[in-house]
């Protein structure tokens, strides 16, 4: 379990491996919004006609709810050891 | 042949475990299991076999498609944990999984409320070994807690069970529903094991303090009987719907900012058991359908979370996010399983969450429910985010902590293997899982849009887990303790009976204080009239008193003489 120094270097130690992935997953979302021009829907609401609504509706939810999750530390978070006191 | 509870064959075997020497017990541990799955297969739906017992007829065995289903998954799930754990060596624990799982077993194929309350109990009395096993102080009252609570369930569940006995002259586990009083106690008893909103806190309580294998064992048999038992009780009660919701949603936001990665799993599980409960409280074929195989894949896919995070804790002595990362070095075994594990309950097309939740939110589709959807297409999103991307993000990449731990044991990696094969199988095959379910299936789940729509949901999520990464809004991994509901019988209760105490002491002191001064001041004020002692003092002398007598007897006598 010791650091050792003699790591054999792995691909993603490379910070441009790391950019390559974040490009990738552009382009994977990009290509995924495309693809929503091909099919025919079939939704249950009209709001899933929107273009994009399950892409924008991800985004979106996602970056608030660690937004509010970080408010919410504020409130809630105690030290490590806080019950056995 | 008489037919019997398949759960027997676990319960009775583990009783046997301690006895048997350590090479033996091993071969039996494995043995139980698949003994039991084999019995399972073998039994024919509508079978039932009832017993007498003290004038109650008992349905102690009772065999349709929703049993079956729960009978299968737990039995794999027995076996997986049982594997996982086979290198330790410790009788007690071993002996008590076994109890556990056969007891859950029990209660699932369990045809009336009496036989259903009694291993009801018993896997909460033989399950709070497994966390106690752990050893540590912090684990002893974490179980105490655990016990407590879900005592507490079971004595709910048997006085639900009383009632509805006096009211309807029958124990028959059936459709209960809440328009009666016990039918109502029957559902807090159900709502507490399945952690229901605010009575939810025992399992991010109780899991994360159990040992390795323990928490692998646990995160599959409780809550799952309860989802049983709430199919089976209160199928189609809207009111579900709406508690299952906010079961979706709420823990994720603890999931983000809790830094013990096996907590984080237990709130993403309470997540998962909201899907199962909206399902079956829309309570359509679809929807039913949906929370059953939810609930069978989820068995495998959270198990297998857990076994990942069992070994990193194992190998590495922790389980914070704040000190893991870099793991995939040396752990590339259990990162890839713990990837699968994270892409199924994340419901990534080809995976196995996601050929079951998709039914249930269809389902919702179907009804109109819209507003539900929604929380639950963001709750979607966000298990994507905690369990999907941190869970593997925090452990096996991150920031390189210098560990380089040992990769898991063998019997540990083909545990998570056969798991996470059984993810993928489903999720590429759903046939086999479909044919099982309580209702046919009429669901297409590889539908272009179905595809295209869940794929952009977690691909975005990931950009924005992405964006918040590199522009440092995500909040770092922090070591703490988060409030939750637990606060309120840990922190308030313990000092609101403490501060009782202490007034009950000041008023008792107090009115000590003033009982002792009155009499002072009665002793005193006597004293300052003591003059009025003279009169008393004056008669007390024994010569006075001879005298006053002989007074008296002469006045007596003259009056005696002169009535003459």
């Amino acid at each position: 379990m010791s650091k050792n120094s003699n790591d054999a270097s792995h691909w993603l130690d490379d910070k441009r491996n790391v950019k390559k992935i974040v490009w990738a997953l552009v382009i994977v979302c990009s290509g995924l919004l495309i693809a929503e021009g091909f099919y025919d829907k079939h939704p249950h609401f009209a709001i899933e006609y929107v273009y994009g609504f399950y892409a924008i509706y991800g985004f979106v939810m996602c970056v608030g709810l660690v937004l509010v999750a970080k408010w919410i530390r504020k409130i809630l978070m105690r030290s490590e050891d806080y019950y056995d006191g | 042949m008489v037919d019997f509870n398949p759960g027997l064959i676990m319960v009775l075997g583990g009783l046997l475990v301690p006895l048997l020497s350590s090479s033996v017990r091993r071969v039996v541990l494995l043995a139980l299991p698949i003994a039991g799955l084999t019995y399972v297969i073998s039994l024919q739906v509508g079978t039932t076999v009832t017993a007498d017992f003290m004038g109650y007829t008992l349905e102690v065995l009772r065999v349709d498609k929703l049993t079956l289903l729960w009978g299968y998954v737990f039995h794999i799930a027995a076996f997986l944990g049982v594997l996982y754990a086979i290198h330790e060596d410790d009788p007690v624990q071993a002996a008590m999984a076994q109890i556990y799982m056969g007891s859950a077993v029990a209660a699932v194929f369990a045809g009336d409320l009496i036989t259903l309350f009694i291993f009801w109990e018993l896997t909460a009395i033989s399950s709070v070994f497994l966390i106690w096993a752990s050893g540590t102080e912090r684990s002893f009252h974490a179980g105490m807690r655990y016990l407590v609570v879900q005592i507490g369930s079971g004595v709910l569940l048997l006085a639900g069970a009383v009632i509805i006995f006096a009211e309807t002259g029958s124990i028959h586990f059936g459709h209960i529903g809440v328009e009666t009083f016990g039918g109502k106690l029957v559902l807090v008893a159900f709502g507490i094991k399945c952690a229901f909103p605010l009575l939810h806190n025992w399992l991010q309580d109780a899991y994360p303090e159990a040992t390795v294998s323990g928490t692998v064992i646990l995160s599959a048999f409780t809550t799952k009987l309860a989802v049983y038992a709430l199919a089976r009780g209160f199928a189609g009660t809207e009111f579900l719907i709406y508690i299952g919701a906010t079961m979706t949603a709420f823990p994720i936001f603890f999931a983000v900012i809790e830094n013990n990665l096996r907590r984080v799993l237990a709130y993403s599980l309470n997540n998962q058991l909201g899907f199962m409960v909206v399902g079956i409280g829309v309570g359509t074929e679809l929807a039913i359908n949906g929370a059953a195989g939810h609930a069978f894949a989820h068995i495998i896919y959270k198990a297998l979370l857990f076994m990942t995070m069992g070994a990193v804790l194992m190998r590495t002595g922790t389980i914070n996010g704040s000190d893991l990362g870099g793991l995939y070095k040396t752990m590339p075994w259990t990162t890839g399983f713990c990837i699968i594990g994270a892409a199924s309950i994340s419901s990534f097309p080809l995976m196995s969450g996601f050929v079951t939740k998709s039914m249930i939110l269809t389902a919702l589709g179907v009804e109109g429910y819209w507003f539900i959807w929604a929380i639950l297409l963001f709750a979607s999103a966000g298990v994507f985010h905690h369990s999907g991307i941190k869970i593997p993000y925090f452990a096996f990449f991150a920031h390189d902590s210098g560990m380089r731990p040992k990769e898991a044991p063998f019997n540990m990696r083909f545990s998570m293997g056969i798991a996470a094969f059984l993810c993928i199988a489903v999720g590429v095959y759903p046939a086999p899982l479909y044919a099982i379910l309580p209702f046919d299936v009429d669901y297409i789940p590889y539908s272009p849009a179905h595809v295209i729509t869940q794929l952009q949901l977690l691909m975005f999520s990931a950009l924005a887990f992405t964006f918040l990464m590199l522009t440092g809004l995500y909040p770092p991994e922090l070591k703490s303790t988060n409030l939750d509901t637990d606060w309120f019988y840990r922190r308030l209760a313990p000092k609101f009976f403490l501060s009782i105490t202490t007034t009950i002491q000041r008023v008792n002191q107090r009115g000590r204080r003033i009982l002792v001064g009155t009499f002072d001041t009665i002793i005193r004020l006597l004293d300052r009239y003591s003059s009025m002692q003279v009169v008393f003092i004056w008669i007390n002398s024994a010569s006075t008193m001879v005298f006053c007598a002989l007074v008296l007897l002469c006045f007596f006598l003259i009056l005696f003489l002169t009535s003459i």
